[in-house]
């Protein structure tokens, strides 16, 4: 009985490892049969003129150019906004406030905001930004909604990245004679700066995605002009992509597909080096 | 010195002041909105009509089709997902080979990097066609394809962070399951996962809030026909769909058919702020287990 019931935890094992195996195969499989997908139907269509052309009532001259001006506009007032307000309260909650109840209570109102859905923020953008600040559907409007969404990325990234800053080095930097602020920008932060840009390329891979809160804002699906200053309209490629898709027509899908692809490599391209640089600075920390 | 020291923390609070402003604006525009809403529609009709109408002639004002649109995605995404994620974290810790872990894990992040929109495209234009060769009544919009690629999307999430908490089992455990002459499938479910569970109820309780909040997936590939069914193979209209089509549309502002959006917003808000300080609860209550 006792051999029996030994052989048979044996064969569960066994069997367990290539069901498991298989689940995993297939995650990946998942994947590989995305991209393919959306390579295949997608591909044919890349074409400089694809880039350089404006939105069109025909599939086959629209291009993304408005689209991807609008995008990096975006990115660019996005950055600004959050950058700042994101590292700076990253340092203060980490360095200055670690124990104290309010560096508490911001923690856990972090940790909630993370999971607010993205959708949510389009509201906010669209009540405070659009509506009371009277913005309108603007790049600045949009911008402060995705600044928004992103901070808590880089306020817990820059935290995590200043928690890995050894606390040898600060006494050190007391010990000379520094004050708290010049110790904390002239020691830890150049220390962390490695962990809080891999933080920050990640946020901005993440604000590239967002389409739900533009949506909601009212930026516009149709936009045949590169935007010239922060109060014009846009459009980013996400909508392009996403209004494209739900067209009736195979050829506007196609576009749709063809824009995936360059929003694919400029994610993965992001991905790759928020990587790079995470494994290039932990190899430099470990000495 | 001293007063320069003094204004840069200042400078440095206001910043992190500015997470607890987006918080308390979210709360106060959804309630205040909301609140008005009210004032127009009753409450009970809100949560029993079974009709959510709003923008035709004959209006019904009930949240009930949209919410059972959102967990009818919800549930097939999660019952997808976390049984795959958390074999593929068990598999990684206790079967598979560290250089094997190091090539996997990158890997599924990058589905976790992709855009949703992009998800959305795939689930309209390859998985629901796949699957309606086999099951042919399969509505062109239906509940069933997004929700399983809402789950491919959400497999990473559960992945890392139950593998996270499986790393952080004390060996100890490990060793002595082994000397006592258990199997890895029997340390795995009987030891690990058991002394895992914390961080693996975390890791199951962010993917459900996530998979509620997801808008793109559902937006392009569920259709946006509110309906009061547990159906996946017919079309559905999720609360986050409801709130982008209404801000695409040309609803006036003013009117009570926009007011909806924040009505819905506060309803699906609540649910995820449940969520989120339920996860944050256990995470903090039981971080400290074996430390």
């Amino acid at each position: 009985m006792r051999r029996y019931s030994y052989t048979r935890a044996k064969l569960t094992d066994r069997a367990f490892k290539y069901v498991a195996l298989s689940f995993t195969a297939f995650a990946l499989g998942v994947l590989v049969v995305l991209l393919i997908d959306i390579f295949s139907k997608g591909i044919a269509r890349i074409n400089w003129d694809f880039f350089r052309n404006l939105p069109s009532r025909h599939a086959e001259k629209s291009g993304i150019m408005t689209a991807l001006a609008g995008m990096l506009s975006l990115l660019f007032f996005t950055i600004i906004i959050a950058l700042p307000i994101g590292i700076l309260a990253g340092i203060y909650l980490q360095e200055y406030g670690k124990k104290n109840r309010l560096a508490k209570l911001i923690e856990i109102n972090i940790s909630n905001l993370a999971g607010v859905p993205s959708v949510i923020y389009g509201i906010l953008g669209l009540t405070l930004f659009v509506r009371i600040l009277k913005l309108g559907n603007s790049l600045i409007a949009g911008a402060l909604t995705l600044g928004l969404l992103i901070l808590p990325i880089i306020i817990v990234t820059t935290r995590e990245a200043i928690r890995a800053v050894p606390d040898s080095l600060r006494e050190a930097s007391y010990g000379m004679g520094a004050t708290k602020w010049q110790t904390t920008s002239k020691v830890v932060f150049p220390f962390a700066l490695g962990g809080i840009l891999t933080g920050i390329i990640l946020a901005v891979s993440r604000a590239i995605g967002e389409t739900a809160p533009l949506l909601v804002i009212g930026a516009l699906v149709y936009v045949p002009f590169i935007p010239e200053g922060p109060r014009d309209q846009f459009t980013t490629l996400p909508i392009q992509i996403f209004n494209w898709t739900t067209r009736p027509q195979a050829a506007f899908i196609v576009n749709a597909a063809a824009g995936i692809i360059v929003l694919l490599l400029i994610t993965f391209l992001l991905n790759g080096i928020a990587i790079y640089i995470r494994n290039k600075w932990y190899k430099k920390i470990r000495y | 010195m001293r007063r320069k020291e003094k204004l840069i923390e200042v400078l440095m609070i206001c910043c992190s002041f500015v997470t607890i402003l987006t918080t308390a604006g979210i709360i106060l525009i959804l309630t205040v909105e909301t609140v008005k809403f009210f004032s127009e529609v009753s409450i009970i009709h809100f949560v029993t009509d079974t009709q959510w109408t709003p923008l035709f002639t004959e209006k019904h004002y009930g949240i009930l089709p949209l919410l059972s649109g959102t967990l009818l995605t919800t549930t097939i995404a999660i019952l997808f997902a976390v049984p795959l994620g958390l074999i593929i974290a068990v598999y990684l810790n206790e079967y598979a080979s560290p250089r094997f872990t190091a090539f996997v894990k990158p890997i599924l992040e990058v589905l976790a990097a992709i855009p949703t929109v992009v998800y959305g495209f795939f689930a309209l234009q390859f998985v629901t066609p796949s699957l309606q060769k086999i099951i042919p009544d399969l509505n062109g919009f239906n509940a069933l394809s997004p929700g399983l690629v809402m789950g491919v999307m959400i497999i990473p999430y559960i992945t890392s962070l139950s593998e996270d908490s499986l790393r952080a089992v004390p060996r100890s455990l490990r060793e002595a399951s082994y000397g006592m002459g258990a199997t890895r499938f029997q340390t795995a479910f009987r030891v690990m996962v058991p002394a895992a569970s914390s961080g693996i109820i975390v890791s199951v309780i962010l993917a459900v809030s996530r998979a509620l909040g997801e808008t793109m997936i559902v937006a392009i590939a569920a259709g946006q026909q509110p309906k009061l069914t547990f159906n996946p193979k017919e079309s559905v209209e999720t609360i986050t769909t409801y709130i982008v089509q209404v801000s695409m549309g040309d609803v006036p502002q003013d009117s009570l058919e926009f007011k909806t959006i924040f009505a819905a917003g506060l309803t699906l808000f609540v649910f995820t702020f449940i969520l989120n300080s339920l996860s944050y609860w256990t995470r903090s209550r039981f971080q400290n287990k074996y430390e």
